[in-house]
């Protein structure tokens, strides 16, 4: 999305609804179609087609604001995400258990800001809630017009702890840029690779 | 032979998920201020609710069960971070924290800078606690 279209978007206090197209609704009408048959625990055909036409009808009328993606999708990518994320929940909940009962009342943290690269709404909402499900930090506030996530992060006792916990943030966003990011982030987070020593997620 | 391993399986994922629930329930009673534990409040129950409904799925021994499961899996990890969100934001508007438990405070410098904007703009008016300091 264009830096002048966010800025209005963030700025829009008009009220005005923006209408999704049935194209990118299709992600949403597929997703609310499994909901209905797991619920229902019968993948049959017949009951698949009746969910997608109750999926079609609530999606008309509840309307939500288009969902912007970026067209593509790594399924690798998307597999290894999976797996540093399920590493990442039960290395850090053993974490928070160690913390809550040998540290306690001294436990120590902070309050860091994390500006990403991303420009997209849909990722900056996907970092904060992966950040905010793996124990040890959550969102406190948002800033959307400068994708900037302010963290607070459990356990950080120094001045490298702060660091540390920014590169973690970067990576999340950087594993997430590979599975689903936008041609543009991709091609900026190799370059930003292959040149080594520039420094990103820096308070300005 | 297979079902004790199972079974021995699906008894660990269950101590552990558990164990989980417990570091919740200590962490809100040891940690020191509201937003620390708000970590021990949300966040145990994600692998602890994943390991207990996998034990579940192991137990049941059916397909079909598996798809509820991950259902109910996914609903928890979309709302636990919007709730720890939202309380957490609250919480530190309306200034429910210990300063001194905080190494960095990164947010103070967004909050003083609104202020100073505020100030500049409308003169100085009695109300210094800020609730609006990012629109």
């Amino acid at each position: 999305m264009p830096m002048e279209q966010r800025l209005k978007d963030a700025t829009d206090e008009s009220g005005a609804r923006q209408r999704a197209t049935l194209r990118q609704e299709l992600p949403l009408l597929a997703g609310m179609m499994l909901v209905w048959g797991a619920l229902w625990q019968d993948f049959a055909i017949g009951n698949l087609v009746f969910g997608l036409l109750i999926s079609l009808v609530l999606v008309r009328v509840f309307r939500l604001p288009p969902v912007i993606l970026s067209g593509r999708f790594n399924v690798w990518r998307a597999a290894v995400f999976a797996g540093a994320f399920l590493r990442d929940v039960t290395l850090a909940s053993f974490e928070v258990l160690y913390l809550a009962v040998f540290r306690g009342p001294r436990t120590t943290s902070a309050i860091i800001t994390v500006t990403l690269r991303t420009e997209s709404d849909l990722l900056v909402t996907f970092v904060g809630h992966v950040l905010t499900l793996v124990p040890g930090s959550y969102v406190v506030e948002v800033d959307r017009r400068t994708s900037t996530l302010y963290l607070h992060v459990l356990n950080v006792n120094d001045e490298a702890g702060v660091e540390k916990a920014r590169a973690a943030v970067m990576m999340i966003e950087e594993r997430l840029i590979r599975m689903m990011g936008t041609k543009e982030e991709l091609a900026g987070l190799n370059a930003e690779k292959s040149a080594p020593g520039k420094e990103h997620g820096e308070t300005p | 032979m297979l079902d004790t391993v199972i079974d021995i399986v699906a008894g660990t994922f269950m101590i552990v998920g558990c164990l989980m629930s417990l570091a919740a329930g200590i962490g809100m009673l040891r940690f020191p201020d509201l937003l620390s534990r708000l970590h021990a409040a949300t966040k145990p129950q994600v692998l602890g609710l994943f390991l207990l409904l996998a034990a579940l799925g192991l137990e049941l021994r059916s397909w079909a069960v598996l798809p509820v499961l991950a259902l109910a899996w996914l609903l928890q990890l979309l709302t636990a971070p919007v709730s720890a969100h939202m309380v957490g934001r609250a919480g530190y508007r309306t200034r429910h924290l210990k300063r001194e438990t905080l190494i960095a405070d990164e947010l103070a410098a967004v909050v003083e800078a609104a202020e100073q904007r505020e100030e500049a703009e409308h003169g100085r008016n009695g109300n210094r606690d800020r609730a609006d300091f990012i629109d």
